[in-house]
């Protein structure tokens, strides 16, 4: 018997099947449908009416928006250093950035829970703070590397061709760096901002008794109300989707991050 | 200095980088004169473009300096020097279209927008892309992209334009054409132009004035004409234009023996002097036989379209001849040179070189003796596959009846001895100097080449000799016909 790329492609359609198009199909079925198994809109509109889970995704979003710039601040510098630097080291330094990625999550995080519960006493008085704080900790490296890609592989000439047209250090990075490392910004944000808007699992284990999107959502399905959870998740779905819609022009760059990862 | 002419000078110039301690520039000393043309010609790795970085201010010097109308500039950063750059691969921001890349510099002057809009037009105009202010750099070809980076330096009106390999990324044909607009925007603007090439025929068609570079050091500064006619050494002669060359000797006042004759000359040296000979292909006249300096048997006719290309070989020499008359492989022919066109300069190397043959075993063989290696253990790659064939590191089948092996052997590694037949090649020592700690000795071989030997004992003018060349000291290159 002879193998066609076909054949071999079997394998996958059946993964894409099980565990892509099969749980999206289910999670349309719950999120449009009641107890009764009848069509409804219901949950999609209660999604919109009721405070509290519009309250949290305000909330959700003001944390993953502060998170953000607070990783983009901190990372931007420290991938443009390393990138334009020239050091010999500067895979060692990367690797020491990006360690952190490699040693347990729970563990990283609860050695930070001790460390903030130290400096600050009761936990509970600073949700906010502490949400931004865990999840910039967990989720630098995924902005420090596109970025890092992107700005290193810039072609050196083009910054010794704006010096050359007189432009100094600041007007060159301004004018040249900044703009063409755009693509490596956008695709390290929405590789933090998405996920800091889901991640409950930080503040669970920061004791952080407020709800984001993810504790949302877990409540409801640990209710039983798979109906709601399914809706919301499609709407956090239909969200991303639109952000890269409109940062499209991100997409290469991401890809490139991403492999890197 | 103080001649008002000089728009800049680089005074004992020398690089060293710091992170391999490689000394890519030494000792470098040019003046060049407001308005000139001037080329940097070389090999890579010669240096020729760290000294364009040092005169842009992207690398420092190590050592000297670099004055600017009499003023050093070697502590301005790139964007305080009246100078432009057009880089090699073009650095074209990638993120603007074509009228925001050329009025980057302008921008940067604050100049007013309506004046921006008038010099980016007349210097788009100046590259014949006249409507291409919105275009995108990316869907510009290679020769589009290359004027563009020429209209963003220009329009700045620079004091000097640096160009660094410009035309390298362009084929043959636009390279040509380019060559010639370039030339005539020189000409047109009165801009001095420093350009950066390793191509020789590039460098004669355009410069007003070629620095030759190799290994970091200036080999010759001259006008085109110069450099051709009159090279200073084996290397110019060698890197411009195709050459002769041969290892010879100094017979008496304004004679000179090489190739197998002996010849007159211009130059002269002492006699017994180590000399080189750099004859030029056109110079090469095909006389009958009998009637020139030597004689020899055509190799190879290959029409070049304008001429001919015929190697002739003489005894175990080879000798290039560009002509417009054809001639047989097989013709007996007889060659002569005019004096003025015998180029003789001191051999500063002594290095021996002479060709070696391959035989169907793929073994190497000289004077009918086989060398003790084969093709497989001196070109790394190199393989005998199935059928018996052997293959280069390239993939490529090597013809035992196409390929030469030219082997360098230097003077300390051959010795003479009595017992000549054991000698890879038997000659008499034809003229001896003492060199302190050793004599250095020419021996002329019976197949008409010139050896040097360098030996600690004394040995007799007009001994025979056989000469014992140790394999493991060669070096092999791989030449194809």
């Amino acid at each position: 018997m002879r193998f066609s790329r076909k054949t071999l492609g079997i394998p996958y359609a059946i993964f894409l099947i099980i565990f892509v198009a099969a749980p999206l199909l289910v999670l349309f079925y719950y999120a449009f449908t009641n107890g009764q198994g009848q069509f409804t809109i219901s949950n999609f509109v209660h999604f919109f009416t009721d405070p509290n889970t519009l309250g949290t995704l305000f909330y959700s979003f003001a944390i993953a928006l502060v998170t953000t710039t607070v990783c983009l601040l901190l990372a931007y510098p420290v991938a443009y250093f390393l990138a334009t630097s020239g050091i010999k080291q500067q895979s060692v330094f990367l690797m020491l950035f990006v360690m952190p990625m490699w040693i347990n999550f729970s563990l990283r995080i609860t050695a930070l829970k001790e460390i903030l519960n130290l400096l600050e006493g009761n936990l509970a008085m600073h949700p906010f703070l502490n949400a931004v704080i865990g999840m910039t900790y967990d989720f630098m490296p995924f902005m420090i590397l596109p970025i890092y890609t992107t700005i290193s592989r810039l072609d050196g000439a083009l910054r010794e061709a704006a010096m050359d047209l007189g432009a100094n250090s600041a007007q060159t990075f301004l004018r040249v760096t900044l703009p063409l490392s755009l693509p490596g910004v956008i695709s390290g944000v929405s590789m933090v901002f998405l996920p800091a808007m889901t991640n409950y699992v930080v503040l669970d284990m920061l004791y952080n008794s407020t709800y984001i999107m993810g504790s949302l959502i877990g409540s409801y399905f640990a209710a039983y109300n798979w109906h709601g959870g399914s809706m919301i998740s499609l709407i956090l779905l239909a969200m991303i989707c639109i952000f890269t819609l409109l940062t499209g022009s991100g997409d290469e760059s991401q890809a490139r991050g991403g492999a890197l990862l | 200095m103080g001649n008002t002419d000089t728009i800049i000078e680089l005074r004992g110039i020398t690089k060293v980088f710091e992170d391999d301690g490689f000394k890519a520039v030494d000792d470098f000393n040019l003046e060049v004169k407001r308005g000139e043309f001037v080329t940097f010609l070389g090999p890579s790795g010669c240096g020729k473009t760290t000294t364009l970085r040092m005169i842009a201010g992207f690398d420092m010097p190590t050592e000297g300096d670099i004055l600017l109308n009499g003023k050093s500039i070697v502590g301005l950063p790139p964007y305080e020097r009246p100078i432009n750059t057009v880089f090699q691969r073009y650095a074209l921001f990638p993120h603007m279209n074509v009228y925001e890349n050329i009025a980057f510099g302008l921008r940067q002057k604050k100049t007013p927008k309506d004046l921006i809009d008038k010099k980016v037009r007349r210097v788009l105009d100046l590259v014949d892309l006249e409507g291409f202010e919105k275009r995108k750099i990316q869907t510009l070809s290679g020769g589009q992209q290359q004027r563009i980076a020429i209209a963003r330096a220009l329009v700045n009106e620079p004091e000097i334009l640096l160009l660094d390999e410009p035309l390298g990324a362009l084929d043959l044909k636009m390279r040509k054409e380019m060559q010639l607009e370039l030339k005539a925007m020189h000409d047109k603007l009165g801009i001095t132009f420093i350009y950066v090439t390793h191509d020789q025929e590039e460098a004669l068609t355009m410069s007003d004035k070629i620095v030759v570079m190799s290994e970091g050091r200036t080999q010759q500064i001259g006008t085109p004409e110069d450099i051709y006619n009159e090279p200073k050494n084996a290397f110019v002669a060698d890197f411009i234009g195709e050459s002769n060359i041969f290892n010879g000797m100094m017979t008496r006042h304004l004679r000179a023996r090489f190739c197998g004759g002996e010849w007159t000359c211009v130059d002269d040296y002492e006699e017994g002097t180590h000399i080189t000979a750099v004859v030029r292909p056109e110079d090469v006249e095909i006389v009958p036989p009998g009637t020139g300096t030597i004689n020899g048997v055509v190799d190879s006719v290959i029409f070049k379209g304008i001429h001919y290309e015929i190697t002739v070989l003489s005894g175990r020499n080879e000798i290039v001849i560009q002509t417009v008359h054809s001639a047989k492989a097989g013709d007996r022919v007889g060659l002569r040179v005019d004096p003025e066109n015998i180029h003789i300069m001191l051999a500063e190397d002594h290095t021996n070189l002479f060709y070696a043959d391959l035989n169907r075993d793929f073994r190497l063989e000289y004077n009918g003796h086989e060398l003790d290696t084969s093709v497989t253990r001196i070109f790394p790659g190199s393989r005998r596959q199935e059928d018996g064939s052997v293959v280069d590191g390239n993939g490529e089948i090597l013809d035992p009846a196409r390929v030469r092996i030219l082997v360098a052997i230097q003077p300390g590694d051959i010795q003479m001895t009595d017992d000549q037949e054991t000698g890879l090649v038997q000659g008499t020592i034809s003229n001896l100097i003492y060199k302190g700690d050793h004599y250095s000795y020419i021996i002329h071989t019976d197949l008409e080449q010139d050896f040097v030997v360098d030996d600690e004992y004394l040995w007799n003018m007009d001994d025979r000799v056989g000469l014992l060349m140790p394999v493991e000291k060669m070096k092999f290159t791989l030449k194809r016909k």
